[in-house]
């Protein structure tokens, strides 16, 4: 995002551009990270209807993924995850990253 | 042509409204304005505006219904007092934040406690730096007139800010007075067609209102609202001079009474005002050289203007109608000093704090102001030295 000077940008924090939520990354305020089991997931799409930021990614009408860059770790996903099921699983970011 | 009317304060602001005919005003009822609505409600029963009044169930609800109306590009109006404005305090700022030209008298009344309903300026000097523009009214006639200029202030492109105009509870607000106000073809002209620069409603340019703004913008949105207010200093002025051609009766950032060779210069604003114009003019007839310097617009402060209003004097008495705690002197003391502060000017200054809660100001009490500043002259006076006036000892 280009940062730019206070006389450059409309008063009151107006945003006059729609949609453009997708070029904030949140990512980073994340405590806790959701790992999918893609063997686990039977798609029944519970996380993608509660995910408050549209980060359950989708091809063809299935889970594919999670985009971390707008993720921003509040567990919903995996708390709506099927008890039975559960193929997501929040981990402490720093443990997450140690992982990788 | 004028019409003459024989008002309260409150019934007067009511009659702006009533003229001004906002889009939307939204209302809770709290003493001393609760008059103000009620008259207002009147006129929106009997069919005589088209306003939507939106009746809700607290001072916080009628400030965020203001917001939203605003936000939807609606000219919006509201009013309170004291605790009211305390409990909207949150949204008042948030009005500010979000510039929306919300116009609201605030019929100035002592925050509780202990609980009292009579006046002092606790509650509009507490949310002074809210943003919001401050005009102070002096009587009904200042009300009205205030109302009406205030619409062309808040929603001019170079300001977009809400603006407050104070009148002093039960001295003003419940005090019949006579009044000249305009007709009603001049009034509506005279406010015209509010256009929001953004509407929520507006499908075909959706935009985004009060969204998150952390580090990288928020100093960028406050130094624009900084600039606004700067730019509300300048419009004031003008748009009091469009006023006095319309009316007749000129409206600047301060009103300088006697001032211009006065050795001795009294501070203040609101209904004080007008006791102390006659102990001026009584004291002038005994060749006292006295005057009277009265705010009018507290936000934007009128710093150039006061340094000349006190050009001559020799002493100066501020008076100070609310404290702030653990400061010096009260508010308006402090904007003085600052205001002199480096403009090499040497004067003694007094800071008065007198009627809180309501206590009565007389015109004995006025005159002893100006003869203590006849003895203090020269002297180097304490920012703490505060005196009470009509204080038991």
């Amino acid at each position: 995002m280009s940062e730019r000077s206070w006389k450059e940008i409309p008063i009151g924090g107006i945003i006059e551009e729609a949609g453009n939520a997708d070029s904030y990354e949140t990512g980073s305020w994340r405590t806790y990270r959701p790992i999918w089991d893609a063997e686990k997931c039977i798609h029944c799409l519970a996380c993608w209807i509660a995910c408050p930021d549209s980060s359950i990614l989708l091809e063809d009408g299935k889970m594919v993924g999670i985009d971390y860059a707008h993720c921003k770790g509040c567990g919903i996903c995996a708390f709506e995850c099927p008890d039975k099921i559960s193929a997501l699983e929040m981990v402490l970011e720093t443990d997450a990253a140690a992982a990788k | 042509m004028a019409r003459r009317l024989t008002l309260t304060g409150n019934d007067a602001a009511a009659e702006a409204m009533r003229q001004i005919d906002p889009d939307v005003v939204t209302c809770f009822p709290i003493t001393p304005q609760t008059e103000l609505m009620h008259k207002f409600a009147d006129f929106v029963a009997d069919g005589e505006v088209k306003a939507e009044m939106v009746l809700v169930e607290s001072e916080h609800s009628a400030m965020s219904a203001a917001v939203g109306a605003a936000s939807a590009g609606a000219r919006v109006m509201t009013a309170t007092s004291a605790n009211g404005l305390a409990l909207m305090w949150e949204i008042v700022y948030i009005a500010a934040s979000n510039r929306l030209p919300i116009v609201m008298p605030v019929v100035n009344r002592a925050l509780s406690g202990p609980i009292n309903i009579h006046c002092d300026h606790s509650d509009t000097m507490g949310c002074r730096d809210t943003g919001w523009i401050q005009l102070y009214s002096e009587n009904a006639q200042e009300v009205y007139d205030n109302i009406l200029q205030a619409i062309l202030i808040a929603e001019n492109p170079d300001v977009l800010l809400p603006v407050m105009v104070t009148f002093d509870g039960f001295i003003i607000s419940h005090t019949v007075e006579v009044l000249d106000a305009l007709e009603d073809k001049e009034a509506s002209d005279w406010v015209g067609e509010y256009k929001a620069m953004y509407t929520l409603l507006d499908t075909e340019k959706p935009a985004t209102f009060g969204p998150l703004d952390l580090q990288d913008y928020y100093f960028e949105h406050k130094r624009q609202q900084i600039e606004g207010m700067s730019n509300a200093t300048g419009v004031i002025k003008s748009v009091g001079k469009a006023y006095e051609k319309l009316s007749g009766r000129a409206y600047g950032m301060t009103e300088r009474y006697m001032t211009d060779d006065a050795d001795y210069v009294v501070v203040a604003l609101g209904s004080t005002c007008g006791t102390a114009k006659v102990v001026v003019d009584e004291m002038r007839a005994e060749g006292k050289r006295v005057g009277l310097l009265k705010i009018r617009s507290f936000r934007p402060f009128p710093h150039a203007e006061i340094v000349a209003g006190l050009a001559s004097a020799k002493a100066i008495g501020v008076l100070d109608r609310s404290v702030s705690f653990g400061a010096p002197g009260g508010p308006v003391h402090k904007e003085i000093l600052a205001a002199l502060s480096g403009t090499g000017h040497q004067t003694s200054i007094v800071n008065y704090l007198y009627g809180l809660g309501g206590r009565d100001i007389s015109l004995d009490h006025i005159r002893s102001v100006f003869e203590e500043l006849e003895t203090v002259a020269g002297k180097t006076i304490a920012p703490n030295e505060v005196r009470f006036i009509g204080l038991r000892g």
